[in-house]
């Protein structure tokens, strides 16, 4: 066997121009690949936590639907009348989660729950001088919401410890406070549907990165806000929660649409656009990369079909000092193995030093997203798929050629 | 002692039309005998010494070398009978360029792996020393003449000591001096190691010293 190794290692020597030519195509396709699938899902992977460090796994809430048919629609359809009422309203149902409370307590005792935070939002306007903008307030456990989505990490000024200490206090989004012109410390009346206006104080910044959230929204205490809407200690009108295994959310929603009689959005449904994309930006990557690894596929193919040609009379010698077919078969497998194994490592390599230099590029999001430079996953199971294939087209490549100078006959070739 | 022994071969090539190349043809061959395939071109010698050699197995009839029928067995195993037992000599020489002479020599040995790679060289020295040609062994095939790179193709043959040597013209691109050193080596052989040798050839003088020789016209033997 070693001897086919020597011979391979000559021939491959003697042609060190197209050896090297072949390698570094593999070695390109794999690299860039790698780079190409790194970014991408560094990118997918960044889009995934902003998304989810502002989404519940899980949300429950009261939707507000209108009744389809009324009791008069069904009367008059069996006794041959006509109903004469159009266009039905929806009755003054309260949008809160009747036994909420409960609900919290029952949900927390689920295995699979990380966190539950009950809360009570409601819209209302901010008044600024003569402007009123329109957002919301969202009443919360502080800590519970902290729990759920790190709202420490998010504070760009003031704690939101501050929320217990001070009277009618309110954490708001950054966006919404500069365009308030607020600062902590500041006061600024809001005014609820109803009409009625409450004058509460800022003690905290809160930054998501995500624009529909700090445009928008501000935090209270839960009886803060059971107060501006003059409610009751009980009156819920969310729920949200947060899984150990977000990628559960979707068959745990299910579970609890059969024991609530309420609205359960898991994010997946809540984000289905997004994850989309995501799922159409994967094609697009893969495609591409797995594209240019065929094309050094045909690099490989095409460079050991010129060196079977032009090593015709040689592979009839070797066959008629008593070669056979396979040991020239391997002969060549192991220059394309050698080329995939040397390309595949090299292309690793390459790749990885690319993902970490752009890993390094500063990017501007416009302040929309949490992120200075480009975002790079550097999951090893990439490396690994890329050298797999890598291989893979390599070992194809080969074959064809290889067992092409195996079937090679010698008699015709040293007759001439 | 039989060294190679032939049943009825006939050889039919279809391309470009039909043709009966070879007809019927039974001889043998002793141990330690030279001999030589003399007639003119086209007339079969060159196809009969390629059924010979095993690499061409598409004929009818029965071909036995040292007493075994290689007729009918797969081209793998033929492949090892030839390494094992048949040396080939080219009118061209055909020596792997890139290789060294030295390593061109070796090479069947490495294949058979009959011996360490150490005995390997040792043998190769050895044959290249016979051959005369051992103050090239470091050299690349292509640097050499044809004279010693025919040499080195014969070096070559030897060195797993075969049965059989088969040339196909093995001195047809030679000059007179070289190809009465050739000669020369070839009735050593014979003589001295008992090894049988068949050659094409066309060269008169060539096969009219070699101990026997078969003459072709049109596919059957018209003298042996």
């Amino acid at each position: 066997m070693k001897i086919l190794f020597e011979i391979a290692k000559t021939q491959m020597l003697s042609r060190s121009r197209q050896t090297l030519i072949a390698t570094l195509g593999v070695t390109f396709g794999i690299g860039m690949f790698i780079v190409l699938v790194s970014f991408m899902t560094g990118v997918n992977i960044l889009l995934e936590e902003t998304m989810l460090s502002a989404t519940p796994h899980i949300r429950i809430y009261n939707d507000i639907a209108v009744q389809k048919t009324s009791i008069v629609n069904e009367y008059a359809q069996t006794q041959n009348n006509i109903n004469l009422i159009h266009h039905i309203k929806p009755k003054n149902e309260k949008r809160n989660l009747k036994n909420g409370l409960l609900m919290v307590e029952n949900i927390s005792k689920d295995a699979e729950v990380l966190g539950v935070s009950p809360q009570v939002s409601t819209q209302v306007f901010y008044n600024f001088g003569p402007i009123q903008m329109n957002g919301n307030i969202v009443g919360v456990n502080i800590f519970a919401e902290d729990k759920l989505f790190d709202l420490k990490s998010k504070m760009q000024a003031g704690k939101i410890e501050n929320l217990l200490t001070a009277h009618d206090a309110i954490l708001m989004g950054t966006g919404l406070a500069k365009k308030l012109n607020l600062n902590v410390g500041d006061k600024v009346t809001v005014s609820t549907p109803d009409g009625t206006l409450k004058l509460l104080q800022v003690v905290g910044i809160f930054k998501y990165g995500i624009g529909a959230i700090d445009d928008f929204r501000s935090y209270a205490n839960i009886a803060t806000v059971q107060k501006i809407l003059k409610e009751d200690t009980r009156y819920i009108t969310d729920i949200n929660i947060k899984l150990k295994d977000y990628y559960q959310a979707k068959s745990i929603a299910k579970e609890y649409a059969q024991k609530f009689d309420y609205k359960i959005e898991d994010w997946e449904t809540a984000n289905a656009t997004i994850l989309v994309s995501f799922t159409l930006r994967n094609i697009i990557t893969y495609a591409t990369s797995l594209t240019l690894l065929i094309v050094a596929g045909f690099g490989i193919y095409n460079i050991l079909n010129m060196t079977i040609y032009e090593k015709m009379r040689d592979i009839a010698i070797l066959k008629a000092q008593g070669f056979a077919g396979r040991d020239v078969l391997g002969i060549f497998m192991i220059q394309a193995l050698t080329i995939g194994i040397l390309g595949g490592f090299s292309g690793i390599l390459i790749g990885f030093l690319l993902s970490l230099w752009i890993s390094t590029i500063p990017f501007d999001s416009g302040g929309f997203l949490a992120m200075d430079t480009f975002p790079v996953n550097f999951s090893p199971r990439y490396y690994i798929i890329g050298l797999v294939f890598g291989l893979l087209t390599t070992t194809f490549a080969g074959y064809f050629p290889a067992r092409r100078a195996s079937k090679i006959d010698p008699v015709e070739i040293l007759r001439g | 002692m039989l060294a190679l022994k032939t049943q009825h071969i006939n050889k039919y090539f279809y391309e470009p039309v039909a043709f009966q190349a070879l007809k019927d043809l039974s001889f043998e061959v002793k141990k330690g005998e030279f001999l030589s395939l003399v007639g003119k071109s086209g007339c079969g010698k060159s196809t009969l010494l390629y059924i010979l050699s095993t690499m061409d197995t598409d004929y009818e009839g029965t071909l036995e070398i040292n007493g075994e029928i290689l007729t009918g067995k797969h081209y793998n195993e033929l492949a090892h009978f030839r390494n094992e037992h048949i040396g080939f000599v080219f009118q061209f020489h055909y020596l792997l360029p890139e290789f060294t002479v030295l390593q061109n020599v070796m090479m069947p040995a490495l294949k058979l792996a009959r011996y360490q790679r150490s005995e390997i060289e040792d043998r190769a020295y050895a044959k290249l020393k016979l051959l005369g040609i051992e103050a090239q062994a470091g050299k690349k095939a292509s640097k050499l003449s044809g004279g010693q790179q025919q040499r080195v193709a014969i070096a070559r043959a030897l060195i797993n000591d075969p049965a059989i040597i088969m040339g196909d013209e093995p001195t047809g691109n030679l000059d007179s001096a070289n190809t009465q050193v050739v000669f020369e080596i070839f009735r050593e052989l014979t003589t001295k190691y008992q090894q049988t040798i068949i050659a094409v050839t066309h060269d008169d003088e060539f096969a009219r010293n070699s101990d026997r020789i078969i003459e072709m016209k049109d596919g059957i033997i018209i003298r042996q």
